[in-house]
């Protein structure tokens, strides 16, 4: 279980890193299907207790491919739609973060902020 | 694992129907769905295959109220029935907090139920979970097909066979009409909350 000052921290890291960087949606999320935090910048509605369980088993069954042709994960997933792209990344052995973002903001950009969120997180978890 | 977010003062507890293929479980969620309605705020998930089949899940999530100040939430998956999909049952039984177990009655599907029970205690072990440790209830169902003259398997044959050593509660059900969907969902959840209650309080 996480502590309320972790979760507050992993709020403060998905606000200020992320949703401030121009993403729609935000989910932490373990890989049961559950969400743990969720953000988005207040224009448009996502269901995110459907979301977060299809993204877990796509990300479980992306996994198991990765198994079966001998690599040990493929560490990063990504849907582009034509108005808004997906971005998967796992944080943890339980956790994902996962990214919604729309046309006006890069990939690259998108990489480099998740990264540097991952890299927060992972610190208060260890935390503790 | 159930999920306990103690900011949001919420929990989410996962429920999985396991059992073999056209055993009735995405009709137990179907039927589950149309029960309560009110209380299920979106729409139930279901991935399929093009002839209707389970491919991956049905989802459906729905509230449960309050418990000592946490909402709690029921995220009930069903499994793909279907031998060839093992490797899917086993992704959709991560994190499971409590599973209800659908057993086909029909004389023909004694031996697909055993062997179902079976791989389900292999999968949960692929994830050091111990089935004999896991909230579970069984569910006969069909049981309205006897009325069609269709040979069934006797409740005392199906105890023997599959809860002869798990012991646990076990309901005869109609998925299609509703007989006993209610009850077994009741049972599984009061079963779930119970085992989590440390967790929680």
């Amino acid at each position: 279980m996480f502590t309320q000052s972790q979760l507050d921290a992993i709020d403060n890291v998905i606000q200020n890193d992320l949703i401030a960087a121009g993403l729609d949606h935000v989910i932490f999320m373990d890989m049961g299907g559950n969400a743990i935090a969720k953000h988005d910048n207040g224009k448009s509605y996502l269901d995110s207790t459907a979301f977060a369980a299809l993204a877990a088993g796509n990300y479980a069954a992306v996994d198991a491919m990765a198994k079966l042709v001998g690599e040990s994960e493929f560490s990063l997933l990504f849907h582009k739609g034509k108005k808004l792209s997906i971005h998967f990344s796992k944080v943890t052995e339980d956790t994902l973060l996962i990214s919604m973002f729309n046309k006006d903001i890069s990939l690259g950009l998108v990489r480099l902020k998740v990264n540097e969120a991952i890299k927060e997180i992972n610190g208060i978890l260890a935390k503790g | 694992m159930a999920l306990i977010n103690i900011k949001t003062r919420e929990v989410q507890i996962k429920i999985v129907y396991y059992g073999p293929g056209r055993g009735g479980k995405t009709t137990n969620l179907e039927y589950i769905n149309q029960t309560y309605q009110d209380r299920i705020k979106t729409e139930m998930v279901s991935l399929k295959t093009h002839d209707d089949r389970t491919l991956f899940f049905d989802f459906l999530p729905f509230d449960v109220g309050q418990i000592k100040g946490f909402d709690v939430t029921i995220q009930l998956y069903t499994v793909p029935g279907q031998v060839k999909y093992n490797a899917t049952r086993k992704l959709v039984l991560r994190g499971v907090d409590g599973i209800v177990f659908v057993a086909d009655v029909q004389k023909g599907q004694r031996k697909k139920n055993i062997e179902s029970l079976n791989q389900l205690y292999e999968n949960l072990e692929t994830y050091n979970l111990d089935l004999f440790e896991m909230p579970l209830v069984m569910q006969y169902n069909k049981i309205d097909l006897k009325q069609s003259n269709i040979p069934v398997l006797s409740s005392q044959t199906l105890q023997k066979d599959l809860n002869g050593l798990l012991r646990v509660p076990a309901f005869e059900a109609s998925a299609l009409s509703g007989g006993n969907v209610i009850l077994t969902l009741k049972k599984i959840i009061s079963t779930t909350l119970a085992s989590i209650q440390d967790q929680l309080f």
